[in-house]
């Protein structure tokens, strides 16, 4: 099993004002399997991605990764799993704006130290970004700009690719095309994906779907 | 991995090439003006030891007579006896506006020290000991002496100090005027087996070693400290630009730390990657400051040694040589200036929550609270600021209260703006102004560091502008009335001043003879003035308290002035007993001013100094009062009829002329620090508006959909930097006043001994502010056109963005 989330609580606010938003959610995922979690704003999605991205801490529950415990790892152990074993797509693309794309595309290799040029051409190639490697973000679409995200999760080749809304801010045509290439490329990687999604049609597309609702998984 | 982090931090200054520009301009200004003044700082101390060491750091004893001259009988002695003494004589000569210290050296005796000889140049060793002679002075003042006519050749030497002419002795003595007695005699204290002891041999000599330069360093010691303040200042007020810099380069690369946060870069390697970035630019900007401060410190070095020169009799060379003191310490503040306006940046940068939602301007959003925590902050340095004069003294104290009040009046400007416009919005009509109001309160947390930056320099110019005037008025009035004689003449040797004395009585309204002794004053070493009953003293002298019979007292011989400073530093009263070294203690009536004289001094009765002090006393020059039409005439009839000394007769005009020169010579480094700084304010104001240009698309953005065009929208954005400079000007002009009366009062007093009157000049406030809301607006200019050119789709973008 490449990822195990056991019984994962979240709540958010102090006192009076808090609110629980997972409430023991627990899933697995093969390798190179794909899940798509859908449900309503609010819902946790993107609070489930973020625990298992190890971009925040649960409440209660665990993550396992390759069987490692990593949901207890401290800050530096944190870090090098979010480097070197997932892949992290955001729906604001947060690109580095002052990096090209090519320079966009291998930051994350680099940082992990597992930069390979050919690798990255590759993915260059099959995102349709080859034309576009020394321009800026600032001087691409939104559906190129998500491409370069894409591509930047998959330089290091990671085990687990996570994708919050990917597609939220693209419109119908590229978000088929961006979620495609995703998909393609992730099977060819063998790269295991959860991606969030309000979007029925992007769900069905995935191996798997579970729907967040009330805190928990249906 | 950190050098990945830091590729891509850096990348940031590719994209902003202008914030790049600004943040080394900033760093690199700052530095300049620190390394300048660390520079002429220590071209003044290598010159105060090398003037030590000259006289062989404690191996060469100065020899001294207490009248001031020595028979060259006494230096043959001293050789008889087979000890390696050199005779020395020391003069003044005036050429134009400059005053040149004439060093007569006897070069074949002279110690080895004296670099200037060119020991082994036997051309210029010819030249130097056959006649005519030959004067060696700097390079930079060969052309002003080659214009005085009865000078022997003149020659430069880079080894020889501005102001400062070496010759032989036998040259110096005619050019002075003296016969055959010196100045003082060096001598070797390494002695010989059979040489006579000194004490015995030539007991009637005053020795002293080359530690008494020291004196030097400490009478100077209070102007370097003062440099040293206003180029800490000028660095304070340069920093602010790069702390201004540094924050918005923080604001706008959040996401950019965010993200590679995201992406797995450890917190300790992005502090890595900023503290290795403020290094860098610590190092590029430091290298560029070091050779800008050089530039800067060999402009004012002459005027400082100048003004050394004409406040402490200090030498010090007017070229500047590359020390590794300072420009280490150069670079060492460049470093330091870039980690302090780093360090909360990177403190944000480790605490910076991963998931926090980016907010490009939450510097922007400064709560109130704040600006009451500032408030008290500041209020609380301004109170420490009142009590410090009341608790201790001293020039330490004095800087400690400048340092209290500049930054306590620097840090209240923001909340003080923030409540004027809060008023104002109460009083605001119409929505384009309330908008207004209500957007400037908002811009100015992003604005304050500027506006700060532009307070201090302000405060500075009012503070330091307000001390310079009210001690050039005090000067001018004090030379009007201490120089009242119409000409002052000054005669070889006694015989010749009797001759020009019963020559000049049936010439001139009167003669007054300016004659002095060197002594002590309660105990301290200093030179005591003999005056004749006249007119000229008591309608003229400037007394600043005496008793009613002050100068009868003075004409009987049982009282006496003592000068400013002495009063101050003895805590002298009127009615009490002064020791004058010989006679009984004479009875205090007076203290007169006496600026630019660092030593004690004293006036009592002609008849009393003549008694007292017997052949001690110099008695060689005199003012004339006449007839200003007769003045000319007189002049070319003493010259014609006596052999005088070079500058043996001077009008009162040329004194004063020349005096005047020395006065703005003084604070022509002052001048030009107090323009630089404000310079560096205006860059940081400049600085600050065009990197919050980029960022002010939101706030405008609706405001332009509501129906504001943009040539409004920039109209308001110019008027909204001269309203902020002048409200800041508003707060500079009572700290500026504040700034001036601890100067005048505390800082002066300390640093010189005299304290001055405090004048007012509301003109020059007005000008200034003038400039300031000028320069603001000239800083607006580029953003408020950049916004007129800003094409629409940019403004609709802020409408298609989530933010």
């Amino acid at each position: 099993m490449l990822l195990t989330v056991d019984r994962l609580e979240k709540s958010f606010g102090e006192g009076a004002a808090r609110q629980a938003v997972l409430h023991g959610v627990s899933l697995s995922l093969e390798a190179g399997e794909s899940l798509a979690i859908t449900g309503e704003s609010g819902s946790g999605k993107s609070t489930l991605l973020h625990l298992i991205g190890l971009l925040d801490r649960p409440d209660a529950g665990e993550i396992r990764l390759k069987g490692e415990l990593i949901s207890a790892l401290d800050e530096a152990g944190r870090a090098a799993r979010r480097r070197d074993t997932i892949g992290l797509v955001f729906q604001q693309f947060n690109l580095v704006p002052s990096l090209t794309v090519a320079g966009n595309l291998a930051l994350q290799a680099r940082l992990a130290k597992t930069h390979d040029p050919a690798w990255i051409a590759t993915l260059a190639e099959r995102l349709g970004l080859t034309d576009y490697l020394a321009r800026y973000p600032e001087q691409l679409s939104g559906g190129q700009q998500q491409r370069v995200a894409v591509g930047r999760a998959l330089a290091t080749r990671p085990a687990l690719l996570l994708a919050d809304e990917p597609t939220g801010n693209l419109d119908e045509n590229t978000t088929q095309d961006v979620l495609a290439l995703m998909l393609e490329l992730c099977r060819d990687s063998g790269t295991a994906l959860v991606m969030a999604t309000h979007s029925q049609a992007a769900a069905k597309q995935l191996t798997r779907h579970e729907h967040l609702t009330g805190g928990k998984l249906s | 991995m950190t050098l990945t982090a830091l590729i891509a931090l850096l990348s940031h200054w590719r994209r902003k090439p202008g914030q790049l520009a600004t943040l080394i301009i900033g760093l690199g200004l700052a530095t300049a003006l620190w390394t300048s003044v660390q520079a002429i700082n220590a071209e003044a101390r290598a010159s105060y030891d090398e003037a030590s060491a000259t006289l062989g750091g404690g191996t060469v004893m100065v020899l001294t007579a207490a009248d001031g001259r020595i028979p060259v009988s006494t230096w043959s002695r001293l050789r008889r006896d087979g000890w390696a003494a050199s005779p020395v004589i020391e003069g003044e000569l005036i050429a134009g506006d400059e005053r040149f210290v004439l060093r007569g050296v006897e070069p074949l005796s002279a110690p080895a020290g004296e670099a200037a000889l060119a020991p082994g140049d036997q051309a210029l060793g010819l030249a130097f000991l056959t006649a005519p002679g030959l004067l060696l002075t700097a390079p930079e003042s060969v052309e002003q002496l080659s214009t005085l006519n009865g000078l022997p050749p003149v020659e430069a030497s880079a080894a020889v100090a501005r102001s400062e002419i070496i010759t032989d002795i036998a040259v110096a003595a005619r050019l002075l005027g003296r016969g055959d007695q010196v100045d003082a005699v060096l001598v070797d204290t390494r002695a010989r087996t059979g040489q006579t002891p000194l004490d015995q041999l030539v007991p009637e000599l005053e020795r002293r070693t080359g530690s008494s330069n020291g004196e030097v360093a400490q009478l100077t010691g209070s102007f370097h400290l003062n440099l040293t303040a206003f180029g800490f200042l000028s660095f304070a007020v340069g920093l602010f630009i790069v702390y201004a810099a540094i924050g918005l380069a923080f604001e706008q690369r959040r996401a950019t730390l965010r993200t590679l946060r995201a992406l797995g870069t450890p917190v300790w390697s992005i502090m890595a990657a900023l503290i290795i970035e403020a290094l860098a630019l610590a190092l590029l900007a430091g290298a560029i400051g070091v050779v800008l401060g050089y530039v800067v410190a060999s402009a004012l070095l002459p005027g400082v040694a100048a003004t050394l020169r004409g406040l402490y009799g200090a030498s010090v060379s007017g070229a500047l040589a590359v020390r590794p003191e300072w420009w280490v310490s150069g670079f060492a503040i460049a470093v330091l200036g870039a980690l302090a306006a780093t360090a909360l940046s990177i403190r944000r940068a480790a605490t910076l929550p991963l998931l926090a939602s980016a907010q490009p301007r939450a510097w922007a959003l400064a709560s109130a609270r704040r600006f009451v925590q500032q408030a008290v902050i500041a209020l609380t340095l301004l109170l420490i600021a009142a009590i410090i004069p009341q608790l201790f003294s001293g020039i330490i104290a004095g800087f400690a209260l400048l340092a209290c009040l500049l930054v306590g009046a620097a840090v209240i400007l923001p909340p003080a703006l923030a409540a004027v416009l809060h008023v104002g919005q109460r009083f605001a009509r119409g929505p384009i102004s309330e908008w207004f109001l209500a957007d400037t309160r908002q811009q100015l947390p992003g604005l304050s560091l500027a506006l700060m930056a532009l307070m201090l320099a302000l405060a500075t110019n009012i503070g330091v502008g307000t001390m310079v005037s009210s001690f050039r008025l005090t000067f001018e009035g004090w030379l009007d009335q201490r120089l009242a004689a119409e000409l002052y003449v000054t005669t070889s040797d006694e015989a010749q001043s009797e001759q020009v004395r019963q020559w000049l009585e049936p010439r001139a309204d009167a003669v007054l003879p300016i004659w002095n002794a060197d002594t002590e004053i309660a105990g301290r070493p200093g030179e005591v003035y003999g005056v004749i009953d006249h007119a000229t003293y008591r309608d003229n002298w400037p007394l600043l308290t005496a008793t009613d019979d002050a100068w009868d007292l003075i004409a009987t011989g049982q009282g006496v002035l003592v000068n400013e400073q002495s009063w101050r530093s003895l805590g002298l009263n009127l009615g009490d007993a002064v020791e004058l070294g010989a006679g009984a203690p004479l009875i205090l009536v007076g203290v007169y001013s006496d600026y630019g004289n660092p030593n004690a001094q004293a006036i009592i009765g002609l008849d009393a100094l003549t008694t007292r002090y017997g052949a001690d006393v110099s008695r060689l020059r005199y003012g004339l009062r006449l007839a200003a039409e007769d003045v000319a005439a007189l002049t070319q009839a003493l010259q014609a009829e006596f052999d005088l000394p070079a500058n043996g007769v001077i009008d009162q005009a040329s004194i004063k002329a020349f005096s005047l020169a020395v006065f703005e010579r003084t604070f022509a480094v002052t001048a030009a620090l107090n323009v630089l700084t404000l310079s560096v304010a205006a860059f940081a104001m400049f600085a600050s508006l065009l990197t919050l240009a980029s960022m002010r698309l939101p706030q405008l953005a609706p405001v332009w959909a509501l129906g504001l065009s943009r040539a409004s929208l920039a109209k308001l954005e110019l008027l909204r930097a001269g309203v902020l400079a002048m409200l800041t000007w508003l707060i500079a002009l009572p700290t500026g006043l504040m700034l001036a009366w601890v100067l005048l009062s505390v800082v002066n007093v300390e640093a010189f001994g005299w304290r001055l009157p405090m004048h007012l000049f509301p003109l020059d406030w007005l000008i200034l502010a003038a400039l300031a809301v000028l320069a603001a607006l000239i800083a607006a200019l580029l953003p408020a056109r950049s916004l007129i050119k800003r094409p629409p789709r940019e403004f609709l973008q802020i409408f298609a963005q989530e933010r």
